[in-house]
């Protein structure tokens, strides 16, 4: 029997198996959304704005490892994608994108609503299509669904015009997908593992260094056994907190610029660092030239081009993390010699030197509330159980820092991109795809604002997320950086003309909670997660002189971090002035 | 160092959009590219001139690789190689000039492809820098318009590069 493109559209979807699109409908959508209308497989899961379509669908990809799945209509439609695109590209995660176009008559003659969608979002996508017969249209959703989750993970688009789905065809869904000019690799080389194992071992002060790529690879499992067998200290990235249990004492926290100062300066005297999954970002890294002066690195990735991109290596393994890790403990398990133990205690030694330094330590005296002593209940109060997603600022980096992540996949945050607005929507995507958990958004008064109509979306889906604002005011860390580096001059950083958040939630159909004293954070936070059937807006009113602490300015290297001490500047606050 | 890539490429719309956007977007420098499609009409072949270190080479390539249409690349310049171009020059040809014109073709090896009574328009194909120096020997008084096609490779002895 022949179907119209829309109906095989959504059957496509279906045999994909997939169960939530987000979305939002167009002119060029609509036939789509008719063929969506009469089934009741699949599920739409109508947002407030495109934007909140891509995170929302991004945080179900990081919170399940599945592929998220997003709708829109063109022109505008498409536009508003392309953030949550890019964010999801920057951070290597799995979304198919789907946005109506106008008829393939048209296409060209600025037609309304016209956008050249595969033009404008080909610098954010692992790949995209325009399908322009609906013969072709099955086998392009089977391609863009196979690209998006294999090799390095990504966003895929596919263009979709309007007579596509309206002309007819019969429909097969095509069982595989093989493609002469992609072929991803997973196995590493045998004959790179085994050098990267015999430097292993020869290690005095080894360091691992683990990121994003094993949670996507699934390789949370591996990397736990790989470190544990070796007794080696490990840290980990933005991206990959989780991977490897927080609160284990071979964890030295996350590194990088707000990274922790036992990790940041363990990287610093590694004599072989172990780079998992990781690429060597700029907030990693520091200054290039002082970065980690007497390690050999080794690196494993399953892109070859985040290979020696920044920083040359000595071992490179081309290769998934799981499955390379896997392989690396099985040449351990085998090989006759064995971790040189003296010189490890003598480096756990040093490590734990560092540690004591307690660089995370706060002032617990305040009589303002101290966004770390938020967290720190948070966790507290959660088991450390819950998802957290954050929104970007200072706000994210205590969450980074507080929240002890033992899982993979809880910690949801835009690390690549750093996209304000991330957050909420991203929490719908993982409530929408963990019902029964707790799952908080951990933002700023700013960051929340750029994508708070989705409080809508949360009421109509009934999705319980606890919003933790930590209200300082202020765009945190653009003021922290122009109190350091700009002489106190708060150019524009000042939250002028707040609304009444509880007001805001209230109106929504939610539930407020305004809290401006230490003594009650904890009473709140437990009230709301009480509440287990209702969103709550926990509006945190924080001391907005606090900074994020240890912190590596630009140009300097890990071994040159700034700990303490953390001066109030009370004259340039507007509101304690 | 001047580097000579040489791409097997989808025959899709914007394949070659996604190669000049790679090339934009990172800051590579693409000093020519010759595209045209091969004997397979699914495939398109592109031969890619750029300068670069070593290390900028090497995330070239790979990200080139990277592209979802690009089918298969070779560093042409890593070994022993051909490379040739195609010049289309017109210029004046009229009084005591027009012979030395045809002197200088015939001596370049170039042919006169197309002829009014105060111009000649020669084709002349070889390496960029025996382009460069006929288009020296006419001497820029006596040019109207200069073509290039841009470099195309091919690796010298038995192998090639196809899928
Ligand atoms: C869309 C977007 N615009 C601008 C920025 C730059 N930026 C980074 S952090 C930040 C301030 C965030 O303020 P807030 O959400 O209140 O969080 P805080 O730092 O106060 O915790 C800004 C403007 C960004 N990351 N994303």
């Amino acid at each position: 029997m022949e179907l119209t493109g829309a109906d095989i559209f959504v059957r496509c979807l279906r045999d994909e198996g997939v169960e939530y699109v987000f979305g939002y409908p167009g002119g060029a959508a609509l036939h789509i959304y008719d063929a969506l209308y009469r089934q009741d497989k699949v599920k739409h899961i109508l947002v407030r704005h495109e934007q909140g379509a891509t995170h929302a669908a991004d945080g179900y990809a990081r919170s399940t490892g599945r592929p998220g799945v997003v709708l829109v209509t063109s022109g505008p439609g498409v536009t508003n994608t392309v953030t949550g695109i890019a964010t999801a590209y920057m951070d290597s995660i799995p979304l198919v994108i789907f946005s109506g176009q106008v008829a393939t008559s048209l296409i060209g003659d600025d037609a309304f609503q016209e956008v050249d969608a595969v033009g404008i979002t080909r610098p954010c996508v692992k790949h995209n299509f325009l399908v322009k017969d609906v013969r072709d249209l099955a086998a392009t959703v089977k391609k863009a669904f196979y690209i998006a989750t294999t090799g390095r993970p990504g966003p895929v688009l596919v263009d979709i015009p309007k007579d596509v789905t309206a002309h007819k065809c019969e429909y097969a869904y095509p069982k595989e997908v093989s493609m002469r000019s992609y072929n991803p690799v997973t196995k590493g080389h045998p004959g790179q593992i085994k050098k990267a194992v015999d430097l292993i071992l020869a290690a005095k002060r080894p360091m691992i260094y683990s990121g994003g790529g094993v949670i996507l690879s699934e390789g949370s499992k591996p990397l736990t056994d790989f470190v544990r067998l070796l007794g080696y200290p490990i840290t980990q990235t933005l991206m990959g907190l989780g991977a490897y249990p927080g609160t284990d004492p071979l964890s030295v926290g996350m590194l990088g610029m707000h990274g922790t100062y036992e990790a940041n300066m363990a990287m610093h005297e590694c004599d072989v660092l172990i780079a998992i999954g990781a690429r060597f970002d700029d907030r990693v890294t520091g200054d290039l030239e002082k970065f980690c002066p007497h390690a050999r690195i080794i690196h494993v990735d399953i892109d070859p081009a985040s290979i020696s991109k920044n920083v040359p290596v000595e071992v490179p393994i081309v290769g998934a993390a799981d499955a390379v890790l896997a392989e690396m403990i099985k040449l351990i398990k085998a090989a006759k010699k064995k971790p040189d133990k003296d010189a490890l205690a003598a480096w756990w030694k040093q490590i734990d030197q560092w540690r004591a330094q307690n660089c995370l330590d706060y002032d617990r005296d305040s009589k303002l509330i101290k966004p770390q002593f938020v967290l720190e209940t948070l966790y507290e109060l959660t088991g450390g159980e819950a998802f957290v997603t954050s929104d970007v600022g200072q706000h994210q980096m205590w969450a980074a820092q507080f929240y002890k992540f033992d899982k993979p996949r809880r910690w949801i945050n835009s690390g690549g991109l750093g996209t304000m607005g991330f957050g909420l929507p991203a929490a719908m995507g993982v409530q929408m795809a963990h019902p029964k958990s707790t799952v908080c958004c951990v933002t700023g008064e700013a960051s929340i604002q750029m994508c708070i109509q989705e409080l809508s979306t949360c009421k109509q889906y009934d999705l319980p997320i606890k919003i933790v604002n930590l209200n300082n005011r202020y765009m945190g860390m653009v003021r922290q950086w122009q109190e350091f580096f700009y002489d106190r001059r708060y150019s524009h950083s000042y939250m002028d003309a707040l609304p009444d958040f509880v007001k805001l939630a209230e109106s929504y159909g939610h539930v407020g909670l305004k809290i401006e004293k230490p003594a009650d954070v904890e009473g709140a936070l437990k009230e709301a997660l009480k509440l287990k059937d209702r969103l709550v807006f926990l509006d945190f009113i924080t001391d907005q002189t606090e900074n994020v602490y240890p912190m590596i300015a630009a140009g300097k290297g890990h071994n040159e971090m700034h700990l303490k001490p953390c001066k109030a500047v009370v004259s340039t606050d507007r509101e304690l002035a | 160092m001047r580097h000579v890539i040489s791409i097997l490429l989808e025959n899709e719309a914007g394949a070659l959009s996604r190669v000049a956007g790679l090339f934009s977007a990172r800051g590579y420098n693409i000093e020519s590219l010759a595209v045209a499609p091969t004997e397979d009409s699914t495939l398109s072949r592109m031969t890619l001139v750029t300068t670069g270190s070593d290390e900028v080479i090497e995330q070239i390539t790979k990200q080139l690789n990277k592209l979802v249409d690009v089918v298969k690349l070779v560093e042409l310049t890593q070994g022993p190689y051909i490379e040739r171009e195609m010049l289309l020059i017109k210029v004046r040809a009229a009084g005591d000039g027009r012979d030395e014109v045809k002197r200088l073709a015939d001596i370049f090896r170039g042919h006169i492809i197309d002829v009014t009574d105060t111009t000649y328009t020669l084709e002349l194909t070889g390496t960029g820098s025996k382009l460069d120096a006929f288009i020296e020997a006419l001497g820029p008084a006596g040019i109207i318009e200069v073509v290039r096609s841009g470099p195309s490779g091919i690796a010298r002895g038995e192998k090639g590069v196809h899928v």
